[in-house]
């Protein structure tokens, strides 16, 4: 287990390195004038020239790729153009956000689509079984961003129930900043109103971004439960005289969750893509709410550095997942 | 299995064949299809809602947004095509050369297919777009960008098990260079299972693409594409539904088709090949 993670932990240092190389590339070799797209489209040649130099662009492209990886290990991540702001400073804003989202609707997603694939499993062909299959054929097809609009529409405009974006009610004071996610601080400050708004805010983003997680996650909770239920092991505590609930909750689930919780790595992904769609739709002040207005006004530190960012979380997820499952499982043993 | 028996098995596999059947029809005839031209102005007829003379109403510019839709089905075929081929061909090629020679080459050619797989795709094609400038074109690029490290890691792993058969050994026992053993006698027995996970991809490309069109960094107005007409809509939402809502329906529809001739194509191919 110690020479995995040494060895994982390697890996990642050097997929990280490959990754600030890959960013490094975007911003500084594809764009055929990265001082200009830097200066914005109304500057003049004169201030692009000044700005060229100022940035180090007119450097050899060696030099300039030590100073961008100087300036990322010290946290400076360059100005953001559309906030005059360095960079570092609106993530530190705009992430909290992002991760109360993308938590709530791992949460719900696990919450429903785990009872749903276990269920399908344990009533195979029964009408449950044919109803979560629906969903989970739906839910793998539907564009999120689609989804969000029908969302906003049916239960904003016709219905009412929920509101059509922002993380609070308007005029509401956010409660004082712990964590960043509202729901947690309100809590924090014992602050129920806040709280209330906050949830009710919450829903319906995270309900329609866990919609494609929750059917992936139920598919393959399934097929894994299906699996394991033929297995011999569970013959031997059903004729042991073993309830059925027992058996699903304490033989089956155990073993069969594993695939599931390999999958969650890679729904991370997902959600984090799932983010940059409907943040915009519902006004969520997150990082993919920020990085889609940046890509409309050309920003590209901004967008670069919620790349890189994204890139990361979604690196170091995927290895503590997979760490997980090693410790989960053991069978699995990894040198 | 026989289609037959597949079909038996699963029914929704009709559905799927209806709308595989209906994308190919609607892509040959291209705007022949549409009751109105795509892309006439009308600005006394904007944003009507569903009648009988447009079934889906009007967009902002009073264009039909049925016969948009009907439109915009060449494009999605073509876009997937043109996504798919590009990203299988490099995929084939550093996978093969990968799983093939092995040793430093493999070690090299898999840890930039590592760095690529860092991102999740959808974000590193914005940033590349970002880079290259809103256009169809360039969303196009910018997912096979990141498309291709799937299939060179599958691919790689298939030339890894084939490369010990037998034959492989006697094809260079008779004096085979290496190109011929890789393209006549590994790669043919490497691309079904490629194909089979290609064809359950497709649903995903269209509608990354159309995420990034939603965003507006793909096709440009007046492009009848759908995720770029379910994006304009938006700002009509409230007011005009239909403006979003059928294009996206497209997309949903069709994504869930090939989805589920994916998944049909998995179970009739696998079982052949077993």
């Amino acid at each position: 287990m110690r020479t995995y993670l040494l060895r994982r932990l390697a890996l990642l240092a050097l997929v990280l390195v490959g990754v600030s190389l890959l960013t490094f590339t975007i911003s500084h070799v594809i764009p055929a004038d990265p001082a200009r797209q830097a200066a914005g489209p109304r500057a003049s040649d004169k201030q692009v020239q000044a700005l060229r130099h100022k940035l180090g662009l007119d450097r050899p492209l060696p030099e300039q790729y030590v100073n961008y990886m100087a300036g990322l290990l010290r946290g400076d991540f360059g100005y953001s153009l559309t906030s005059r702001r360095p960079v570092a400073e609106d993530l530190k804003d705009h992430f909290p956000a992002t991760i109360e989202l993308a938590l709530a609707a791992m949460l719900l997603s696990l919450i429903v689509g785990i009872p749903l694939g276990v269920a399908s499993a344990v009533y195979k062909d029964s009408f449950l079984d044919h109803a979560g299959r629906v969903v989970c054929i739906a839910g793998v097809a539907l564009p999120i961003f689609w989804l969000a609009l029908i969302f906003q529409l049916v239960f904003y405009r016709w219905l009412n129930i929920f509101p059509s974006g922002m993380r609070i009610a308007t005029g509401m004071m956010p409660p004082p900043a712990v964590t960043g996610l509202y729901t947690v601080d309100s809590v924090l400050a014992r602050n129920w109103p806040a709280l209330a708004s906050s949830l009710w805010h919450l829903a319906m983003p995270a309900i329609v971004l866990a919609f494609a997680s929750l059917a992936w996650i139920a598919r393959v909770t399934r097929t894994s439960v299906l699996e394991t239920l033929g297995h011999d092991y569970v013959r031997t505590a059903r004729s042991k005289g073993l309830t059925e609930r027992s058996v699903v909750y304490r033989h089956v689930l155990r073993n069969a969750l594993i695939p599931t919780v390999t999958l969650i790595g890679l729904q991370v992904g997902a959600l984090l893509a799932g983010v940059f769609l409907i943040e915009i739709i519902y006004s969520w002040p997150g990082i993919g709410f920020y990085t889609v207005n940046a890509v409309m006004a050309l920003d590209f530190n901004a967008i670069m550095s919620t790349t890189l960012l994204v890139a990361v979380v979604y690196t170091l997820v995927n290895l503590v997942v997979d760490v997980i499952y090693v410790a989960l499982d053991p069978r699995i043993t990894y040198t | 299995m026989r289609l037959r028996a597949v079909i038996r098995r699963r029914p929704v596999i009709l559905f799927s064949l209806l709308v595989v059947a209906t994308l190919i029809v609607l892509a040959i005839l291209g705007s022949h299809a549409a009751p109105y031209d795509p892309l006439a102005v009308d600005l006394r007829m904007k944003l009507q809602a569903p009648s009988s003379a447009h079934p889906f109403g009007t967009d902002d510019m009073g264009r039909d947004v049925l016969s948009r839709v009907i439109a915009g089905t060449r494009l999605s075929v073509q876009t997937i095509l043109v996504i798919m081929v590009s990203s299988l061909a490099v995929g084939l090629l550093v996978g093969t050369l990968a799983g093939y020679f092995g040793s430093y080459l493999d070690e090299g050619l898999m840890r930039v297919t590592d760095i690529f797989l860092a991102f999740p795709g959808l974000i590193l094609a914005l940033a590349i777009v970002a880079a290259l400038g809103p256009s169809l074109l360039n969303a196009m690029l910018a997912i096979s960008l990141v498309w291709w490290p799937w299939y060179a890691r599958m691919v790689r792993g298939q030339v890894l098990a084939v490369k010990e058969n037998q034959y492989v050994e006697a094809a260079r026992a008779i004096g085979a260079g290496h190109v011929r053993i890789m393209v006549r006698h590994i790669l043919p027995n490497c691309l079904m299972p490629v194909i089979i996970q290609a064809s359950m991809d497709m649903g995903a490309v269209l509608v990354t693409t159309a995420g990034l069109s939603f965003i507006g960094l793909g096709a440009q107005a007046p492009t009848p594409e759908w995720g770029a007409m379910v994006g304009v809509g938006r700002r009509y939402l409230l007011s005009a539904w239909w403006y979003s809502a059928f294009p996206g329906m497209a997309i949903f529809i069709t994504v869930m088709g090939l989805n589920l001739l994916g998944d049909a194509l998995q179970d009739v191919l696998w079982s052949r090949v077993k």
